[in-house]
């Protein structure tokens, strides 16, 4: 009952807000200005993109497309796409929920030092994440005799897409917790210590909890991520068709080999996975106004 | 006094922090270790004469260049979406808040040939725009675009909050004790907002400089002209050119890393200047 | 997704079980350049019947395209690929400079130089040739736009390269100077340098931009008949070069996997008759004289220079253009 009327109040004011927000604006006329500049923008920006995706997939029927994504190599890339992004997603949520724990609940020297090194990655050009593990696990690489002495293979491999993979969407879950578990504080764990739980315990019934929905978005994107690497995954891949070839990397050969249709059906997959995953984030946010709180200050 | 309480109630510091230590070394430091320790194999003198060379400079400066001005672009636009996201109800309002997100999520080779497919000549937009004489794909506005492309969302969504938050406090009382709404926007909203719009700038920006499956099909790749520096550090390493490739790349980290740095500086006092109001 | 894990685990060991089960058959991987895509799918199924038919064993082969230059890097790097089957003679010689993975006689292992098929460099234009390009003096009239890909990435594009120079150095008082002047005249005019010969193809004809492609032989012809049927020409310049892609077994790799004896009988097969009938199909120039008199219509004659008479070889060629301050890092600067 009591949540209901915080709900309402916020609605009353925001209403309040938003009329009075168009009041000061001159006219409906500058309001419509401003929200066409808006829509323009992102139509021509992100809706067009997306359209000619589609447009170019279904150019010549259903029948083509679907003739396209059933292709053996499509497949194979299909295939190995979801692998890398089922072995490189829980690797790096692991990783987050550790760094966000460690980094949240704890007071230690280096911390804004070790938040930027998390974020490293973000900035790092794909090209060179890409060329890191080829100077580490290449035939000339540091670790590249090593390897061919016991016939492993690493870059030119799934283990180096995946690595390149892991390396490019490192810090999405640890980004999106971090500010969360901020805001959140200790209190809550420390109580539940002090009321006897084991720290395992803590963590799955009160912090768990709540950042389940900030944990499941960062996940989303990181998955998105993970499945349409182009750059890094390109220099470590080897392009081998139906082996080493991940989506983007078949799309880009497909479109080399004048197959619109064929590079734009399998880009089309990949839209509607980010498509899919932006329908789920803005249905997790509707249920719970707390994940819309996780973006905050979470910078992407 | 609760620090040293809080290191002793709550079990998992040593694991947790060791943990992430440990994974960051393996994924992250050591990896990128490699690429300095090879680049030092050229010796000063070249590295110096590799990374001034005229084609780098000329990259380096387009890749910081083009993520600048993608940066402004998406400053003025991405923040009149974001306004207008905050502050105006509009059908299928949901739908572009949602769409915002969509250069995360859309795989960035995807993003480049449906752009470069759009902006060509012959392309939908292209048609239009060539006979005006403005030219997009294959020229440096390409880069931009594809940039900008990418950028959006950074900046939209590190305004959205600031934005919601402010409709309700502050701007309220500046409307209230009377001000004009050019005056509560230039002395209420925007010194409110800045720092939330240069963190979303800067994080766009420092996303493009490095930027390369978006930016390669539209970009032209013209030496001296547009050739992005992602390119130069492929081209090298397609010539077995491995330090000079590192080289190239060691700049570009350590200007990388310099911008994190400054971000996050940027954050930590916009955090302590709204503690402190 | 998370849910669905161990599922498509299975079904991805089951692709992967299917693959291997059944009988012991070799594997090769050919690591290729840009245009021979079309080509190498048809041969490797026609080499495959011609295996099991000789032996009785399987064999499949698995390609890898890009770039000349990127395959022999990635081949260095550790690609483990049987066969190499470059643009050009200095990226096998790459495999042999850094790591021997190939001998130094791997040129003279193999008949014709080890090059089982040529081609030659040629003008593609819009359909009617509506600038009027006949001859490399045409490319650099002021508002024709070539289209060539980046020579410091692309085999193909070395190859252009050449040729223009070739055709630059041998005019009327000719010098080094006003063959450089030429190029950097001509690369003026080139609004898009894509990073491969098929990027630039694609650039051409999908994309619209330009009004020549300097483009190999057999890629125009392909353009010509499987694509833009109608949609363009082809022009002969006076004088062009003769390009040879390069073929050669990484020894390093093949001795490895144990996979010598079919990686050097997939090779031997490029020059058998039926190899050759299939180069000849996706125009490529062949060395059979009975399979390339077949094909003379699509092949004119043509005045051709080659990389050893006149630029000393690819060493001296590649230190004088394409290294580090060679004559293509010199008509870039301002």
């Amino acid at each position: 009952m009591a949540g209901g009327s915080v709900i309402a109040e916020a609605e009353a004011q925001l209403r309040d807000g938003l009329e009075s927000a168009a009041a000061r604006v001159p006219g409906q006329l500058g309001r419509a200005g401003l929200v066409a500049v808006a829509l323009g923008y992102v139509g021509a920006f992100l809706v067009l993109p997306l359209v000619v995706v589609f447009a170019m997939a279904f150019s010549q029927g259903l029948a083509a497309f679907l003739q396209a994504i059933q292709d053996p190599d499509a497949v194979a890339a299909i295939a190995l796409t979801l692998t890398v992004a089922a072995i490189a997603v829980p690797l790096n949520l692991v990783f987050g929920v550790c760094a966000a724990w460690a980094i949240t609940k704890y007071d230690f020297r280096g911390k804004g030092a070790l938040i930027t090194l998390i974020d490293l990655p973000f900035a790092v050009s794909p090209v060179i994440s890409g060329l890191v593990f080829v100077l580490l696990f290449g035939a000339n690489g540091w670790f590249g005799d090593w390897l061919a002495a016991r016939d492993l293979k690493v870059v030119f491999a799934i283990p180096g897409i995946l690595l390149a993979t892991v390396f490019v969407t490192f810090p999405f879950v640890a980004r999106e917790l971090i500010p969360l578990m901020q805001a959140q504080g200790r209190e809550a764990e420390e109580t539940a210590i002090s009321l006897g739980a084991s720290g395992w315990q803590t963590f799955l019934y009160v912090t768990l909890p709540n950042v389940r929905l900030g944990l499941l978005y960062g996940v989303l994107l990181c998955n998105a991520r993970a499945m349409g690497e182009f750059g890094a995954v390109s220099v470590v891949s080897g392009h081998i068709r139906g082996m080493t070839n991940t989506m983007p990397l078949h799309i880009e050969i497909l479109y080399n080999e004048y197959d619109q249709v064929g590079a734009f059906a399998t880009a089309s997959l990949l839209a509607l996975l980010a498509l899919v995953t932006l329908v789920i984030k803005t249905m997790i946010e509707r249920r719970d106004p707390a994940a819309r709180a996780a973006r905050r200050g979470a910078g992407h | 006094m609760s620090r040293a309480a809080a290191r002793r109630v709550l079990p998992g510091f040593g694991l947790t922090l060791g943990y992430t230590v440990l994974y960051l070394s393996l994924v992250v430091l050591i990896p990128l270790s490699a690429t300095f320790l090879r680049s030092t194999e050229l010796g000063l003198l070249r590295f110096w004469e590799v990374v001034t060379a005229p084609r780098v400079l000329a990259s380096l400066q387009l890749s910081f260049g083009a993520s600048l001005v993608a940066a402004l672009v998406n400053a003025v636009f991405g923040f009149i979406v974001a306004w207008v996201l905050v502050r105006h109800e509009f059908p299928g309002r949901k739908l572009v808040d949602a769409l915002v997100d969509l250069p995360f999520a859309l795989p960035t080779a995807v993003a480049g040939i449906a752009l470069t497919a759009l902006y060509a000549p012959t392309g939908w937009l292209g048609t239009w725009l060539e006979p005006l004489g403005i030219k997009v794909a294959f020229t440096p506005l390409g880069i931009v675009v594809a940039l900008a492309f990418i950028g959006l969302p950074f900046v939209v969504r590190t305004l959205q909050p600031v934005l919601a938050e402010l409709d309700r406090e502050l701007e309220h009382a500046a409307h209230g004790l009377g001000a004009t709404g050019w005056d509560s926007f230039r002395l209420v909203v925007f010194p409110t907002l800045w720092p939330a719009l240069l963190t979303g700038c800067a994080l766009a920006f420092s996303r493009s400089v490095g930027e390369y499956g978006s930016v390669i099909f539209i970009a032209g790749n013209i030496p001296m002209v547009s050739e992005i520096a992602p390119l130069m550090i492929m081209t090298r390493l397609e010539q077995y050119e491995y330090a000079e490739a590192t080289a190239i790349a060691v700049v570009m980290l350590l200007l990388s890393f310099g911008m994190m740095l400054g971000i996050n500086a940027l954050q930590l006092w916009a955090q302590r200047r709204q503690g402190a109001r | 997704m998370r849910r669905h894990l161990p599922l498509l685990l299975a079904a991805l060991l089951a692709t992967l079980g299917a693959g291997t089960a059944g009988a012991a058959r070799v594997e090769l991987l050919n690591a290729s350049y840009d245009p021979t895509r079309e080509f190498y799918v048809e041969f490797n199924r026609a080499f495959a019947a011609h295996w099991k038919a000789s032996t009785g064993d399987e064999v499949r082969v698995r390609q890898s395209h890009g770039g000349s230059g990127k395959q022999a890097r990635s081949v260095i790097d550790g690609l483990p690929a049987d066969v190499v089957t470059l643009a050009l003679a200095y990226d096998v010689d790459a495999l042999r400079r850094n790591g021997g993975l190939v001998p130094a006689n791997w040129q003279s292992r193999l008949p014709d130089n080890s090059a089982p098929y040529t081609s030659t460099i040629v003008f593609l234009v819009r359909k009617g040739n509506p600038k009027n390009i006949r001859d490399w003096s045409d490319l650099v009239r002021p508002g024709v736009q070539v289209i060539t890909p980046n020579p410091k990435t692309s085999g193909g594009a070395r190859w252009n390269y050449l040729a223009a120079w070739a055709w630059a150095i041998r005019q009327p008082q000719a010098t080094p100077a006003s063959a450089e002047a030429y190029l950097r005249r001509l690369f003026a005019n080139v609004p898009v340098l894509d990073s491969g010969a098929r990027g630039a193809s694609v650039t051409f004809v999908e994309r619209g931009i330009g009004d020549v492609l300097l483009a190999w032989e057999n890629e125009a012809l392909l353009a010509r008949s499987a694509l833009g049927a109608g949609r363009f020409d082809i022009v002969m310049p006076s004088l062009s070069i003769l390009a040879e892609p390069s073929v050669a077994v990484v020894d390093k790799v093949v001795d490895r996997k144990g996979t010598r004896r079919v990686a050097e009988a997939y090779l031997r097969f490029l020059y058998s008759k039926q190899g050759q009938e299939l180069a000849a199909k996706h125009h490529f120039r062949v060395r059979d004289p009975q399979v390339a008199a077949r094909s003379r219509a699509e092949h004119p004659e043509v005045a051709m220079v080659t990389i050893d008479q006149a630029f000393g070889g690819w060493d001296k060629a590649n230190a004088a253009h394409f290294a580090d301050g060679g004559s293509f890092d010199r008509i870039y600067r301002r």
